[in-house]
């Protein structure tokens, strides 16, 4: 199996986006896939969110706010929908994310997170908005994610457990891709090959 | 053999699901057998790299086929293309083809397309197949009563080396649309009423199962608008079970089983279908008669409402976050709460997209625009979605009828949908658009997209703004 970077715990300051339903041409807007790598889209994360219409940093951004900065990003419901591009992932990433921690996500990009070592963890909708406030109060505050034992630490309030999928929790923790997995099973796809001929 | 991840009775996602299942294990997600993987220029580049970067072979070039769609140029295509990253990245796409020998339609095939136009026009398209695609709207395809869905580049990359994707079961939904539909009334307004119903996040962790007399009625191409947007709702797919009506569409088409071949398969396409007393994990009911010509007002999908209805106020919703979000839409689209949204003054006009770009959308606005004109303070453009669609436009006469009325008429591709290509709206304009996201800045950076059916977009173009077709001469 190929090695990529693992995930064990983290701890950070925060980066709070208090917005719902925050769509992948926000995240990263079609112009910005022309290219072949999944390399340096970190500079055009959130571009049209980021930069005024001059080219200007807009000051109003949380991202170009300097009372906020962190692996951890906090969204709320509903984050990453629309289209399929894993360009989001690969621009969170680049720019520097590790985390999301959100109300919910949509579907396709949380696959595609899980499978860059993003990691997207939901929490109870009163323990995010209570966290989205004390951030804004005290952007020092640290949250404490420890993916082997499935929790989230935030001060003052109760430590928060997360559901992960095993096998994808294994993954992200070793560093292992699916590829390598699906590969040991090749006789049984060989035979499902030969049954559907 | 594995055993099935489900009991019957069955639904009908259930059952292809089950006949697809290559192994399973406890703790593990499922390996899914995928029958076609649909390829494009924009998501397949760093998958194609990671096979070689990791000296890993494609398994089956011949499940795979591509086309270039989402940068490629909707003007003439003999010339080169302007774009520097766009023409890179189409030739790699093309290269990339020919070297792992898969088919494609590339930019001077007379075959090329938007791909989930292509597929089924083709016939790449079955019943009962596992479809996937680097595109979220591979959804379209479940319109067979296939299952159908979008995945991310290393997926692509998981499928070029597999043949197989890791997948967890999802929960069903039936969505029943019963009743017939009113005149003018088309496909497109039936899902923008499901999502505003359901929400853009009410399908989230289900595929849906469009049911019921208004969905049995619908031709091929509407069942195709209708799956197209089930990503819209959340949803991992959509789908409708086979009928006459499918296998009619798909008798003749060049990748289709042929004679007798046909005819097998049809027998056992004929038992996909929802198991009398299979249950869903949720069910959505809809009353044709009840949908009107739709158009979002908002910034996302589900933001929707009937022509002839107001603009949402704040006190239509019953949460701070839900009004708080309706005043920054109706901001950035320059609408006013309490106000009739027809007469919306337009300046851009779309109509193409894998949601409505084939034979029947493309008649259905000629029907609008014959022996009229496009506004003078309208830029109306009409993309095809595919050759095949195109040239079955010129030999009906539309292109003329557009042409006339003042459209451009374009070579097939995404264009305006997701404005990749040069084709864009300019910050502040509005779009009567047949595409399928209105999301802030979607057409071109501070553009404001309304989405309509074909016959709305066309009568926008005419007027120059938002009107109830059921009130328009359409001659």
């Amino acid at each position: 199996m190929t090695q990529s970077t693992k995930i064990n715990t983290l701890s950070s300051t925060c980066v709070p986006l208090n917005r719902n339903n925050v769509d992948t041409d926000q995240i990263i807007p079609a112009r910005f896939l022309k290219g072949t790598t999944k390399s340096g889209l970190g500079k055009n994360l959130f571009y049209d969110w980021r930069y005024l219409a001059d080219g200007q940093p807009n000051p109003e951004f949380p991202l170009n706010n300097p009372r906020y900065k962190g692996s951890i990003l906090v969204a709320a419901h509903n984050f990453g929908c629309g289209s399929s591009r894993e360009h989001a992932p690969w621009a969170l990433k680049d720019y520097g994310f590790s985390v999301i921690l959100a109300i919910s996500f949509a579907d396709i990009f949380r696959n595609n997170a899980l499978k860059n070592q993003l990691l997207p963890i939901p929490l109870p909708e009163a323990v995010l908005m209570n966290l989205l406030a004390a951030i804004e109060q005290d952007p020092s505050l640290t949250v404490a994610v420890d993916l082997p034992n499935q929790t989230v630490n935030i001060p003052g309030q109760p430590l928060q457990r997360f559901e992960v999928d095993p096998y994808r929790k294994t993954c992200l923790m070793e560093g292992l891709d699916d590829i390598g997995y699906t590969l040991q099973h090749m006789d049984a796809i060989q035979a499902y090959e030969a049954a559907h001929a | 053999m594995s055993s099935p991840t489900h009991s019957s009775p069955k639904t009908l996602y259930q059952k292809i699901w089950d006949n697809h299942v290559v192994h399973q294990a406890e703790g593990f997600p499922t390996i899914l057998y995928i029958d076609r993987h649909l390829i494009h220029e924009v998501t397949s580049p760093q998958a194609f790299q990671g096979l070689k970067d990791k000296g890993l072979k494609l398994r089956k070039p011949e499940n795979t086929f591509g086309t270039v769609d989402h940068s490629i140029p909707t003007t003439d295509r003999s010339l080169p293309i302007q774009d520097p990253e766009a023409a890179s990245q189409i030739s790699t796409f093309e290269q990339n083809c020919q070297h792992y020998g898969i088919q494609f339609f590339g930019v001077h095939s007379d075959k090329q397309g938007i791909i989930h136009v292509i597929g089924p026009e083709q016939g790449l398209t079955l019943p009962g197949m596992t479809i996937v695609c680097g595109d979220s709207h591979t959804s379209t395809h479940g319109a067979f009563g296939a299952l159908a869905f979008g995945i991310g580049t290393s997926e692509i990359e998981h499928v070029f080396a597999t043949q197989c994707l890791l997948q967890q079961p999802s929960k069903t939904m039936e969505i029943r649309v019963e009743g017939e539909l009113s005149p003018l009334i088309t496909a497109k307004d039936i899902i923008l009423a499901i999502i505003a119903k359901i929400g853009v996040g009410g399908g989230t962790g289900y595929v849906l199962e469009y049911t019921g007399s208004a969905i049995r009625n619908l031709s091929m191409e509407g069942r195709m608008t209708l799956c197209n947007m089930s990503i819209e709702a959340g949803a991992r797919a959509g789908m409708v079970a086979p009928d006459d009506i499918t296998f009619d569409y798909l008798r003749g088409r060049p990748f289709a089983p042929k004679g007798e071949a046909f005819e097998q398969a049809v027998a056992r396409w004929k038992q996909l279908k929802t198991d009398e007393g299979a249950r869903y994990d949720s069910v959505v009911t809809l009353k044709a008669e009840e949908i009107e010509p739709m158009v979002t007002y908002g910034t996302n999908p589900g933001m929707a409402m009937g022509i002839s209805q107001t603009v949402p106020t704040p006190q239509d919703f019953s949460t701070a976050d839900e009004q708080a979000e309706l005043v920054d839409a109706l901001g950035y689209m320059a609408l006013q709460s309490g106000a009739p949204i027809e007469g919306t003054p337009i300046d851009v006009v779309f109509i193409g997209s894998c949601t409505n770009s084939r034979i029947e959308d493309l008649r259905d606005a000629a029907r609008f625009a014959k022996g009229k004109q496009v506004s003078e303070s309208v830029r109306a453009l009409v993309v095809p979605g595919s050759y095949p669609v195109k040239r079955q436009a010129e030999s009906e006469g539309l292109d003329k009828i557009f042409r006339d009325a003042g459209f451009e008429w374009r070579e097939p591709g995404c264009s305006m949908c997701i404005a990749m290509n040069g084709d864009q709206i300019q910050p502040g304009q509005a779009c009567a658009s047949t595409s399928n996201r209105n999301f802030k800045g979607r057409q071109g950076k501070g553009g404001r997209t309304f989405l309509v059916s074909p016959p709305m977009a066309a009568a926008a173009a005419i007027t120059g703004k938002l009107v109830d077709i059921r009130k328009f001469n359409d001659n």
